[in-house]
């Protein structure tokens, strides 16, 4: 069988890419970095092809618990302590081969793009090292078949964002800002941690499948197992999703590389928590309290991220907290058990959203590096493919018919309508603000006076860049038609289905007049913020506006206060005591004995004469003490 | 006529004093290496005689290994006197105190 030779070459690919660039690619010139690099991405993302073909075509060789087809590919027997079992184990189904693929695919582009704009960097060969095992990392993230294997992908795509963020570790900023990313999820990632714990004391396992199938009989439905076990899970989701109140690293993560931005921080790493909820979404039916935190959670994050930006003066940092507000339509759609829904939104939000970070970063590579919005403006004239581009995406993100966004937006509002319809409301009023704040972003960036006068030779990017730019356009242009369904599922939903089912609400859309409502105020809700935007942006002929807001606004609602009150005054006060603790216990006690063997060494060194009479003396006295103790006995 | 076990013994231990008192005293090396022999040979007497007493040979057996310990000391401990003399131009042992604390 072809599948799991694939599956094995799929995360193996660009791990060899990884080692070759890592260990040789100071000595590799530019071309040879690159070649590597992005063949073992590109080979890999033909092998989740194959693999997809290979799903379709062949009969699977089990219905798997859930009732869709899946293969395990078992590598190697990991732990084995008595009754648990860990084996190191693949997972084949519809979503995972989703998952790669999306993964593959918007790599693949970034990896091409990043060759144009790391262009004359010299960390190159690290970078494209960097970013091959984070490739390898996302696969296996994907592809793992139980939670403790998962944890290694989760981890590794934790530590290349690490050293992605910090790539350029000579600037403060960016190494403060990569430390800040590594230890917050670090925070999510304990509960996922102690999740796993969870799991193997409740399932004896952690294996997808056997926990899809047994979640039934062994979770107790809204009993406080199932829920603390999906609560743990979802700290861990919303530390890497970089959710409402684990966001605060993925702002300051935008001081990494923008096709970094692009892939990690936007299309791949940031959605490994929706992707691990829907996974598990058999465990999480069974904790209806959890869902309803989780969507709580990310329909107040989706309206909190989108507001933030509003004010945001830095382009890509709008366009991080546009991240942190789609992830949070993507958690509010599972946490309504929309699941295919949020797989949906997250591959079209993979797709409009690489777009605008490539886009930005083509504008910044133009610029020399600048991303402060208030030093931009007019770069439509010196960049009209960049500026097209942009408008594509930022068209679907702020959900017009008929790109990919509004499809994926509307369906998960139509399912939280469904749910409850004060999270439609809050989702409606997020969608607003995104049009908003994407039209504040377009119009401060493209149209108005050309701030930079005649200095600037800003041009449109070379053709290596442009390219993943167009398919990724393309790609959201088309992308709608992998869900668009009104009366019946799409083609991504069916694919997925047969792995989803497993107790969530069939996705027999009601149709009709609802619906059609529904659609409707959420494009007019669109429409509208767009034409405000406009007025206030462009016209500028809406002023004013409330301080307050303003200031709270610019401050985020001041959680970064909070953070710094609440959580690093106390931990840096714990660290002085610490430091003097340590001064005057531990290092006291060390150095103490080491002072004391000292003397006692100086106060012996006179026996030491160096005179062998002397030591020939105390040989004859130990003797005779010997003799004298035989003697007296 | 043979002369009595304990006068033998009594030899052997005078021997023996002389000899440790000569390595504690002497400051040539030579002369304590000459010390060291007799010593060694105060213990081959007290071997024999035992050997004798008890009318076993297992004493004169030791006293052969005991010869020729002492002979290939005696060629090495020569030649670290030798070597001595060449790096310091002594044979003086309190002058070699190069171990002193």
């Amino acid at each position: 069988m072809l599948i799991p030779v694939l599956a094995v070459l799929v995360p193996t690919l660009p791990l060899a890419g990884w080692a070759l660039n890592g260990l040789w690619g100071g000595r590799f010139t530019r071309r040879t970095v690159a070649i590597v690099a992005c063949g073992a991405v590109a080979a890999a993302f033909a092998a989740a092809a194959l693999l997809l073909w290979q799903i379709r075509l062949a009969p699977p060789p089990g219905r798997a618990p859930a009732g869709g087809p899946s293969w395990i590919v078992d590598l190697y027997s990991w732990i084995g302590a008595g009754s648990i079992q860990v084996p190191l184990r693949l997972l084949v189904d519809p979503l995972s081969v989703a998952m790669a693929l999306v993964v593959g695919g918007v790599g693949l582009l970034i990896h091409v793009y990043s060759v144009g704009y790391m262009d004359g960097d010299p960390g190159c060969a690290r970078y494209f090292a960097y970013l091959n095992l984070f490739m390898a990392s996302m696969f296996w993230l994907v592809l793992a078949g139980n939670l403790a294997a998962m944890f290694i992908g989760w981890e590794g795509v934790g530590l290349c964002s690490y050293l992605l963020i910090a790539f350029w570790f000579t600037r403060p900023a960016a190494a403060a800002a990569g430390v800040k990313a590594f230890l917050v999820t670090r925070l999510g990632d304990v509960g996922f941690l102690l999740g796993i714990f969870v799991a193997f004391g409740v399932f004896g396992t952690t294996d997808f499948g056997v926990m899809t199938r047994d979640a039934g009989a062994r979770l107790a439905l809204g009993g406080g197992a199932a829920t603390a076990l999906a609560l743990l899970l979802f700290a861990g989701a919303a530390g890497k999703s970089a959710q409402l109140p684990l966001y605060v690293w993925l702002p300051d993560a935008m001081e990494g590389p923008t096709p970094v931005s692009a892939l990690i921080h936007a299309a791949t790493m940031v959605t490994a928590g929706v992707y691990m909820i829907v996974r598990l979404h058999a465990v999480f039916l069974r904790a209806p309290a959890a869902m309803d935190l989780i969507a709580a959670v990310g329909a107040v994050t989706a309206i909190f991220a989108a507001a933030a930006a509003l004010v945001e003066p830095d382009l890509k940092r709008v366009l991080a907290y546009s991240t942190i507000s789609q992830l949070g339509y993507m958690f509010l759609a599972v946490g309504v058990g929309a699941f295919s829904a949020g797989i949906f939104h997250l591959t079209s939000h993979a797709f409009f959203k690489a777009l605008l970070f490539l886009a930005a970063g083509a504008v910044m590579h133009a610029l020399g590096g600048e991303t402060d919005m208030r030093r931009m403006g007019g770069l439509a004239r010196r960049l009209p493919r960049t500026t097209a581009a942009f408008a594509i995406g930022a068209l679907a993100l702020a959900g017009i018919p008929p790109l990919s966004g509004f499809f994926s937006k509307d369906l998960i509002l139509s399912e939280a309508f469904r749910a409850q319809a004060w999270l439609w409301a809050v989702g409606v009023a997020a969608a607003g603000l995104t049009a908003v704040y994407i039209l504040r972003a377009f119009a401060l960036t493209f149209l108005g006076a050309d701030l930079r006068g005649a200095e600037g030779t800003a041009h449109d990017p070379p053709p290596s860049m442009a390219a993943p730019m167009w398919i990724l356009a393309g790609l959201t242009v088309a992308g709608g038609g992998l869900g668009w369904s009104f009366t019946h599922p799409g083609i991504l939903e069916r694919f997925l289905l047969t792995g989803l089912r497993a107790g969530a609400g069939p996705p027999a859309r009601a149709g009709g007049a609802g619906e059609g409502t529904l659609v409707a105020a959420s494009v007019l809700v669109a429409v509208a913020g767009i034409v405000v935007g406009w007025l206030v942006y462009v016209r500028r002929s809406l002023r004013g506006g409330v301080p307050a807001l303003a200031g709270l606004l610019s401050h985020r609602f001041y959680i970064e206060e909070a953070y710094a009150v609440g959580v690093i005054g106390p931990v840096r006060a714990l660290a002085r005591v610490a430091a003097v603790a340590d001064r005057t216990v531990t290092d006291a006690a060390v150095m103490g004995l080491a002072r004391a063997l000292g003397r006692s060494g100086q106060a012996l060194r006179g026996l030491e004469t160096g005179y062998l009479r002397h030591y020939a003396a105390f040989v004859l006295v130990g003797v005779l003490l010997i003799l004298a103790y035989w003697v007296s006995r | 006529m043979t002369v009595p076990a304990p006068y033998h013994l009594a030899l052997s231990a005078v021997l023996f004093t002389l000899g440790m008192v000569g390595v504690l005293v002497r400051r040539s090396a030579l002369v304590v290496f000459m010390s060291i022999e007799v010593m060694l040979n105060a213990v081959n007497l007290a071997f024999v005689t035992f050997a004798r007493l008890r009318g076993v040979v297992d004493g004169q057996l030791l006293v052969f290994f005991v010869l020729v310990v002492a002979a290939v000391e005696v060629v090495i401990g020569l030649a670290i006197i030798v070597d001595v003399f060449r790096a310091m131009e002594t044979v003086d042992v309190d002058d070699v105190d190069l171990l002193r604390g």
